[in-house]
C-alpha cells in the first residue's frame, strides 16, 4: 500500500479509462464532452505506456507517448473543426439530435 | 518513499475526481476546465516517476494547445448554456444500464491484465532501449529520437501538417461579395489575350467593343 509499484499506476489507467468510456456512453447532450472523454483515454493509455517505460527500464514507452500525444492533438482539433461546420449547418450539437444515420 | 506514495495519492485521487467531474459536469466550461486540472496532475505524476520531457511536453500540448482550443469552440458556439444531463433524455434510462455495464466489463478486464502483470513480472523480456541513468530522460529521449525514430518521427510531423490543412479547409468560407485579385489570372495573362493589332483603313476609324 505504501510502497508504489507499476500495479498503482496500471491501476489509475484503468480507473480513468473506464471513467472516459463511461462519460462516452452516457452521454446524450453534448458532443463536445464526448470528445474531451476520447482525450481521457488517450491519456490513460499514456499513464499506462509511461509505467510501463519507467517501471521496465525501457525508453520505447515514452517515444510511443510521444507519438500517442501527436496523434491526440490531431485528432482533437480535426474533431473540433467537424463540431464548427456541424454547428454551422444545423445549429445544433446535441446527441440525442445527431441522427440522420439513424443510429 | 513515504512522500512518494503520499504524492502518488494526491495526485490520482485528484486525476480520478476531475475525471469524474468531466463527465457529470453541468455546464461544459467547466468540463473543459476539469480536463485541465486532469492533465496538470497527471504530469505531475509524470514529473515524479521520472518522465519529466513528456510532463513538460503535456503540460505545453494538452494545457497550451488542446484544452485552450476546447475551450474556444465552446465558447465560440455557446453550447455552454446547453446543459450537460444524463438522465432527462427521451430514452431515459436505455443506455445507461448498457453503458454501466460494458464498462464495468472492460475495467475488470483491464483489472484481469493487472492481476496477470502481478503473477508473471517477466511476461516481457525483450528490450530494445534501456535507460541510461546517467544522462537525463530529454537527453536520453533526444538520442533515439532523431535517430531510431527518424520515419516515425517526420511521419508524425506531417500528421500534424494534414490535421492542420484538413482543420482549415473544413472551417473556410469562401467569401463572395468581396472582390479580390486573382495572382493567377494576372500572372498567365499573355500578349495575344489582350492586344490586338488592327489594320485602320483610311477615313474609316475603328469601332472598339461594339
Amino acid at each position: 500500500m505504501i510502497d508504489i509499484g507499476l500495479g498503482h499506476y496500471l491501476m489509475l489507467g484503468a480507473i480513468i479509462f473506464t471513467i472516459g468510456i463511461v462519460g462516452i456512453f452516457l452521454n446524450r447532450k453534448n458532443i463536445i464532452v464526448i470528445l474531451m472523454s476520447i482525450e481521457l483515454i488517450l491519456l490513460a493509455v499514456n499513464i499506462n505506456l509511461v509505467a510501463f517505460s519507467i517501471f521496465l527500464n525501457d525508453l520505447t514507452g515514452q517515444i510511443f507517448t510521444l507519438f500517442i500525444l501527436t496523434v491526440a492533438a490531431a485528432e482533437a482539433a480535426i474533431g473540433l473543426a467537424i463540431i464548427v461546420v456541424y454547428y454551422r449547418n444545423s445549429s445544433t450539437i446535441r446527441v440525442e439530435e445527431i441522427n440522420s444515420l439513424k443510429g | 518513499m513515504i512522500a512518494h506514495s503520499i504524492f502518488f495519492y494526491t495526485f490520482s485521487l485528484i486525476a480520478i475526481i476531475s475525471a469524474i467531474m468531466v463527465t457529470v459536469s453541468k455546464n461544459t466550461v467547466h468540463s473543459v476546465f476539469f480536463l485541465i486540472l486532469d492533465f496538470i496532475s497527471i504530469s505531475c505524476l509524470f514529473i515524479m516517476i521520472g518522465a519529466e520531457f513528456l510532463g513538460m511536453i503535456m503540460l505545453i500540448v494538452y494545457v497550451g494547445a488542446v484544452a485552450v482550443l476546447f475551450l474556444f469552440v465552446v465558447m465560440m458556439l455557446n453550447v455552454a448554456q446547453q446543459k450537460n444531463q444524463w438522465f432527462s433524455s427521451r430514452e431515459i434510462s436505455r443506455h445507461i444500464p448498457i453503458g454501466i455495464i460494458i464498462s464495468m466489463i472492460i475495467f475488470f478486464e483491464l483489472i484481469i491484465v493487472v492481476g496477470g502483470w502481478k503473477y508473471k513480472p517477466d511476461l516481457i523480456t525483450a528490450m530494445s532501449l534501456t535507460l541510461n541513468k546517467d544522462v537525463s530522460n530529454t537527453h536520453s529521449i533526444g538520442y533515439v529520437i532523431y535517430t531510431d525514430y527518424i520515419h516515425i518521427f517526420q511521419l508524425s510531423g506531417m500528421i500534424l501538417l494534414v490535421a492542420m490543412i484538413g482543420a482549415i479547409v473544413l472551417t473556410f468560407i469562401k467569401n463572395t461579395e468581396v472582390k479580390s485579385q486573382s495572382y493567377f489570372n494576372q500572372i498567365s495573362r499573355e500578349r495575344s489575350d489582350s492586344v490586338e493589332m488592327i489594320e485602320v483603313e483610311k477615313n474609316k476609324g475603328v469601332k472598339i467593343d461594339d
